[in-house]
């Protein structure tokens, strides 16, 4: 940290350094930032853009990075922010990591910071003719400025962006996101095969795609604004509704970042019941997607294939959480109840079955003549760009990336068990398929030793540490990632410290994996066919209410 | 809940049943009771998910529940060959207009089932800035089905619901729904109408003054 501290301190003197967090904390000017993000990739390698949250301070408005270092998994935070509320403009470094394009766009929507040297400066969640800006704390929720719209919503064809001199004169330059003479063609929003409620405008020329434009917002639920009005237990509940595929994954995730912050330790046994609920919930998601990725190209028998196996582990969760989805089974502390006592065998018993049947889907469909041609060497994602994109999860390791945080930053038990991290090179919708499919035998070698080690720690034990009934933080931020079944799942924590006995976190970001999944949509799609659009996006898979929030 | 405390909207069928045997006309009771039986075994579902119910709705399509066995299984992607839509998962700000198209899309007769927290209600997201509270502030629901998500056994309720109401509709008059609906749809167009009534009042006052 002191290394880093030292390099950045001669980078930019502006610098101002905290290292009591857990990561080392820079606040920078912001007229420094762009100079020392360019440096900070370059000359420091920090490569990763891992999360971009927009914050109100009240006093100023600002973003702040977390960067992180492919090759050392080194992660360094750093403050950019502005006192101006009328009209806050900071510099953007979408130019330097691609991922930030959408981010920042999300930022815009949500707090009105406008960022010099956008390309493409458009709200991205909420309709154009929204008023105000959501997420900033003075703002005004009557629903008379906002009222139910029955009217279509026109299609925003109108950019712009804000461009800098060097005098630092910032004009601004209106464009076009489609030129006129392009053929635009409407995909979604009630497409069933978008797999949710998201819409492409696609510029084709021929056949071939030449632009995506992504518009999305459809299924926008304002998750992080509510979570500000409720206490940390409740705000469980909205993690599980994110991506639903992931469910327990994401819970799992804000409870580390909760237990993170309060100090708090798990009794093991219920890091093993975590895990195993993690690794079951990620075998029924890639099944899921087996069977909609399959159906999209026309193999309806291969989704009841893959339909018939996720039965089995929603009976699993049926009988311990009580629910097939939404199980709201982890909490702070621990999970709610112990596991049911068959809980090991049908475990297990699923685990065999499931090995037993990819032999069959592999028959079915992996090397179908149909399949091959439509996947093979369609829908390139080099390495580079699935790094500067922040592609992770399956779609990520089909690039050559490592990036499974299970092994970068182990957290739960998972240093503790033996599976592989599945990396395949060639970056193409096929790759991004045999991922999935290598790491539900993964998964399932995971849950062989869960149940293991569930078996050697009893029948009964406990499975909920000594939780105070109301839950205070100290003053501070956290941020925490698992990997969720699409990808590097972060939860960004911000408490004020506030005294009264019902603490509200002051600032909860969720920063979901198939938000940045779908940033890369333009850059697969481009020059394939029309008809690919769909298969591209299904091997890529992400899940639209994780994307909105 | 113990079995007896269930109450199942069995007095519907009852009522007509009873209706019926004090005298209808033959041919044409008979004629309604083919056609309602008809519509009823044949719902066509429109495929309109935009969240987790739309999970469980495919399960619903998947073998084990297998709602073939109801007729419900030709799910359409066209609003336009559809008999119901099903409305799984939070309905936004955003997404608002497009379902009040897709339902005006569809042809009669034509059904709605409210399927989920969301849709009844707003659900978890009541208190969002953009959520909207319940889908009957945009179109006319038949049925509500709440659960978080339901589950496929439920979502077999709530179309059997359906079914039963369909069965008796010729005989409660398909008339009085339209009029409803009618109804609904015109308090809508009022609400702004007034709104505008009255800013030109005030425009005109502000003039005067």
């Amino acid at each position: 940290m002191a290394d880093f501290q030292e390099k950045i301190g001669n980078l930019c003197p502006e610098a101002q350094f905290d290292d009591s967090g857990e990561f080392l904390l820079v606040t920078v000017p912001d007229e420094k930032w762009h100079n020392l993000a360019t440096a900070l990739k370059n000359e420091m390698h920090f490569d990763y853009l891992t999360a971009l949250v927009g914050v109100d301070w009240k006093e100023e408005l600002g973003v702040m990075y977390y960067l992180t270092n492919t090759d050392t998994q080194d992660m360094i935070h750093v403050k950019v922010a502005t006192t101006d509320r009328e009209q806050p403009r900071l510099h953007s470094v979408s130019d330097l990591w691609a991922v930030a394009n959408f981010q920042e766009r999300e930022v815009y929507d949500f707090y009105g910071i406008e960022f010099i040297n956008h390309p493409d400066m458009r709200r991205f969640f909420l309709r154009n003719d929204w008023v105000g800006y959501p997420l900033r704390k003075d703002y005004d929720e009557s629903p008379e400025k906002n009222p139910i719209p029955l009217d279509d919503e026109q299609n925003e064809d109108n950019t712009y962006r804000l461009v800098e001199d060097e005098d630092g004169n910032v004009t601004r330059i209106d464009g076009k996101v489609f030129e006129d003479e392009e053929y635009v063609i409407n995909v979604g929003p009630q497409h069933p095969s978008t797999h949710g409620v998201m819409r492409y405008r696609t510029s084709i020329e021929g056949e071939l795609v030449k632009k995506v434009d992504v518009v999305s917002g459809y299924i926008h639920r304002g998750i992080e604004k509510m979570c500000e009005s409720l206490t940390y237990p409740q705000t469980l509940l909205y993690t599980e509704r994110l991506d639903y595929m992931s469910a327990h994954i994401n819970r799992h995730c804000l409870c580390l970042c909760i237990e993170k912050a309060m100090g708090l330790e798990v009794p093991r046994r219920a890091e093993i019941i975590r895990m195993t609920m993690d690794e079951l919930m990620r075998l029924s998601s890639h099944l899921l997607s087996y069977g909609c990725l399959t159906m999209d190209q026309g193999a309806t028998t291969a989704f009841f294939y893959g339909f018939r196996e996720r039965e089995l582990i929603y009976d699993i969760f049926d009988k311990t959480c009580g629910a097939r989805m939404s199980m709201s089974y982890m909490t702070i502390g621990g999970v709610v109840a112990d596991v049911h006592p068959e809980f090991i065998n049908d475990v297990r018993h699923c685990c065999d079955v499931v090995t037993e049947k990819l032999k069959e889907y592999h028959k079915l469909f992996s090397g179908n003549v149909i399949a091959v041609n439509r996947m093979k060497g369609v829908g390139f994602l080099n390495k580079e760009d699935a790094i500067n994109y922040a592609v992770t999860g399956p779609s990520g390791r089909a690039s050559g990336c490592h990036c499974d945080v299970r092994k970068c930053h182990p957290y739960s038990l998972y240093n503790e068990v033996e599976f592989d991290e599945v990396i395949l090179e060639n970056g193409d919708s096929m790759d991004r398929y045999m991922v999935r499919m290598k790491e539900m035998e993964e998964s399932i070698k995971i849950l062989r030793q869960c149940c293991d080690m569930l078996e050697k720690e009893g029948i009964e034990g406990e499975y909920i540490a000594k939780v105070p009934k109301l839950i205070k933080l100290p003053a501070g931020h956290w941020y925490q990632q698992v990997e969720g079944s699409r990808g590097a799942f972060g939860v960004y924590l911000e408490s004020d410290g506030d005294p009264k006995p019902f603490q509200k976190p002051y600032r909860l970001h969720f920063q979901s994996p198939c938000f940045n999944l779908v940033g890369v949509v333009d850059l697969t799609c481009k020059d394939n066919l029309i008809a690919d659009l769909i298969t591209i996006t299904a091997s890529i898979d992400f899940v639209i209410p994780d994307i909105d929030r | 809940m113990k079995h007896e405390d269930f109450k199942d909207n069995e007095y519907i069928d009852k009522l007509v049943e009873e209706l019926n045997a004090s005298g209808t006309n033959v041919v044409v009771g008979k004629l309604d009771q083919l056609i309602n039986w008809g519509i009823s075994n044949s719902l066509w579902p429109f495929c309109f998910g935009t969240s987790c119910c739309a999970i469980e709705f495919m399960c619903l399509g998947a073998a084990r529940y297998d709602m073939a066995r109801f007729g419900f299984e030709v799910a359409r992607n066209s609003p336009r060959q559809a008999d119901y839509i099903m409305c799984q998962g939070t309905i936004t700000y955003r997404m608002a207009p497009a379902l009040k198209r897709l339902y005006e899309q569809m042809a009669e007769p034509k059904y709605v089932i409210a399927c989920g927290a969301c849709t009844v209600s707003g659900g978890p997201f009541k208190n969002s800035y953009c959520v909207v509270k319940g889908i009957d502030e945009i179109i006319p629901v038949d049925v509500y089905l709440p659960g978080c998500p339901p589950r496929p056994e439920a979502m077999f309720y709530a179309l059997m619901q359906l079914q039963r109401k369909i069965k008796v509709q010729r005989f409660f008059g398909g008339v009085n729904r339209k009029e409803k609906r009618k109804e609904f749809f015109d308090a809508q167009q009022v609400a702004p109408a007034v709104e505008e009534a009255q800013e030109a009042t005030s425009e005109n006052l502000n003039n005067q003054e």
